[in-house]
């Protein structure tokens, strides 16, 4: 196991501390290590950008310190960048260079030459699938495949750390859709890649984290306010474990009612009513006690009254809820 | 100064991709002949030398110049490539640098392209060929020196407007430095130390000498350390300016 990123108390204030400054990043500490996909989360302004961008080496630090690869940010900026693939918030590039010279460029700054510059670009280039935009300047490309170059320039290189600040914000569900599919597959062989690396990839988007990431850094008002599995995360949700219903009970019984009797059974959530050929349909989400499992209990319960089930579901938890839950809560 | 060359040959070559090359040469040439022939007297003077041509040069850079450094620095800062580059393993010395040359070379090329004037003036008569010679070295570290306030300037915004405009007024500055209305004014009342202080920052007296042939390693020092200073104070902004 080896440690790719190390932050140690750092710490950010635009602005002076005595005189109305604002602590953008405030004594955040975490460690990112082998094969780990990193989803670092939280709402915007919460210091998600400015953190990468002091891992990155453009903003320094005003206390505390961030190592990449076993060499400091600050002391050693040049053998961090080379280290590092970073995709910046929007997918800054070139607007008059084609994709194909700006590629050019990066692979001639991180010091590839002859065949190996060539291979690099051409692999970049497959795994993004930006064959057919090479030769047309970057101002006239879609969002999409503006962030696609994005994408080629920072795995040109096959860094030991890839890092992207919102890969897919402000892309439409198409694009979001295909720049997902590109992440979590370049995330994969990524991390999996020669002895494994290392991505971190901010987002205010919950299904990506779901969809891609091993683990969850959320931030809140710049401090971490959860580090872990996003099925852990998921498990903080009052909706872990519970149960919802689409049934159909004979006229006069008061399933709620019956339905609280069950001792693991917290409370239950009226989804509303809907009118079927075969009666009114009750629908509702019964919350389990601290998370407990309580689908056996239910169901043992609705067979045993022999309702009419239409539909049930186990919930994992809900990522929205959690992270609003954590980010808005008082400090 | 690692990633000096692959700065250098981007920033080059974008001139050349978008059409500002071809106008700026083009203007700079065409106002170079206006002024050589129609106000310089080129003819009129009956001398085989290049006076009349180099006399205008500091009064073409000062809009000229500040049209191409205008978006060294401000159009990163815009599009936000300024975090691509600066992220990018390339020293901010080499970025800082490898700019300022290809904006210098590219001057550069603007000026070799009016070669005919020198081939006029060798058709017509025999010239000091020497003399003109370091005539083009003093209108290129003439330019060097505007290049480098211009970047300075830029680094320090993200509208080229802005860059520009406060590009001219501080080259105005330096030129009017040296400008004899300018020196009268000052020697009415304030010390001589005070004048020759400010008139040793001008343009204009340091580039009259150059334009005459008189090389004085004096001359070329100033322009010299006048980059080097600009270029690191513009290092210096973009480390502490970053968004």
């Amino acid at each position: 196991m080896q440690t790719f990123i190390e932050l140690k108390q750092l710490t950010k204030w635009f602005g002076s501390p005595n005189s109305g400054g604002i602590k953008a990043v405030d004594s955040i500490s975490f460690k990112v290590e082998t094969g780990e996909v990193l989803g670092f989360l939280g709402p915007n302004g919460a210091g998600k950008s400015t953190t990468m961008k002091m891992v990155t080496g453009f903003l320094a630090p005003t206390s505390g310190s961030a190592t990449v690869c076993g060499h400091d940010v600050q002391a050693e900026p040049l053998a961090v960048k080379k280290r590092i693939g970073y995709l910046p918030e929007g997918a800054p590039a070139y607007m008059d260079m084609t994709p194909e010279a700006f590629l050019e460029f990066c692979a001639q700054v991180r010091g590839l030459k002859g065949e190996a510059k060539k291979q690099a670009i051409k692999k970049a280039v497959d795994r993004t699938h930006i064959g057919g935009v090479l030769r047309q300047p970057v101002e006239t490309l879609s969002k999409g495949f503006k962030r696609r170059v994005g994408l080629a320039q920072a795995i040109l290189h096959e860094p030991d750390v890839l890092i992207m600040d919102e890969p897919t914000d402000g892309l439409d569900p198409n694009q979001k859709h295909e720049v997902r599919l590109l992440i979590r597959e370049m995330a994969k062989a990524h991390a999996e890649g020669k002895g494994g690396r290392a991505v971190v990839l901010s987002t205010h988007i919950l299904e990506e984290v779901e969809a891609v990431c091993s683990r969850v850094v959320l931030i809140a008002r710049g401090r971490i306010v959860a580090d872990c599995t996003p099925a852990e995360f998921m498990s903080k949700s009052r909706y872990h474990n519970a149960v919802t219903l689409a049934l159909i009970p004979p006229p006069g019984v008061m399933i709620f009612e019956e339905l609280k009797r069950i001792p693991s059974v917290e409370s239950v959530e009226d989804n509303g009513t809907n009118k079927t050929a075969d009666g009114t349909q009750v629908r509702c989400t019964v919350i389990a006690r601290h998370g407990k499992a309580i689908a056996h209990e239910v169901s043992h319960l609705v067979k045993a009254k022999g309702w009419q089930v239409d539909m049930m579901r186990v919930e994992a938890g809900r990522l929205d809820d959690v992270f609003r839950e954590l980010t808005t809560s008082s400090r | 100064m690692h990633g000096l060359g692959p700065v250098f040959r981007r920033e080059l070559a974008g001139y050349f991709v978008t059409p500002v090359a071809y106008v700026f040469i083009v203007i700079f040439l065409i106002l170079t002949g206006i002024f050589t022939f129609e106000l310089g007297n080129f003819f009129e003077r009956n001398q085989s030398d290049l006076r009349a041509f180099f006399d205008f040069h500091p009064w073409l850079y000062l809009f000229l110049i500040p049209a191409v450094s205008m978006r060294l620095w401000a159009e990163e800062r815009k599009t936000g490539t300024l975090e691509l580059l600066m992220t990018l393993p390339v020293s901010r010395a080499a970025a800082v640098a490898g700019k300022f040359l290809a904006a210098w070379a590219f001057t550069g090329v603007a000026l070799v392209l009016t070669f005919p004037v020198w081939i006029t003036v060798n058709y017509l008569g025999r010239p000091d060929n020497g003399a003109i010679f370091f005539g083009y070295i003093g209108s290129l570290l003439m330019a060097g020196g505007f290049l480098a306030i211009g970047a300075c300037i830029s680094a320090c915004t993200k509208s080229q407007v802005i860059a520009f405009i406060l590009t001219v007024v501080v080259c105005f500055l330096f030129l009017l430095a040296g400008f004899s209305p300018v020196t009268n004014f000052l020697q009415g009342w304030a010390p001589p130390i005070i004048v020759d202080t400010i008139q040793s920052f001008s343009f204009l007296t340091r580039f009259d000498s150059i334009a005459k042939g008189v090389i004085d390693a004096r001359d070329m020092v100033f322009f010299a350390s006048l980059i080097v200073v600009c270029l690191f104070i513009n290092g210096v902004v973009l480390e502490s300016k970053k968004s």
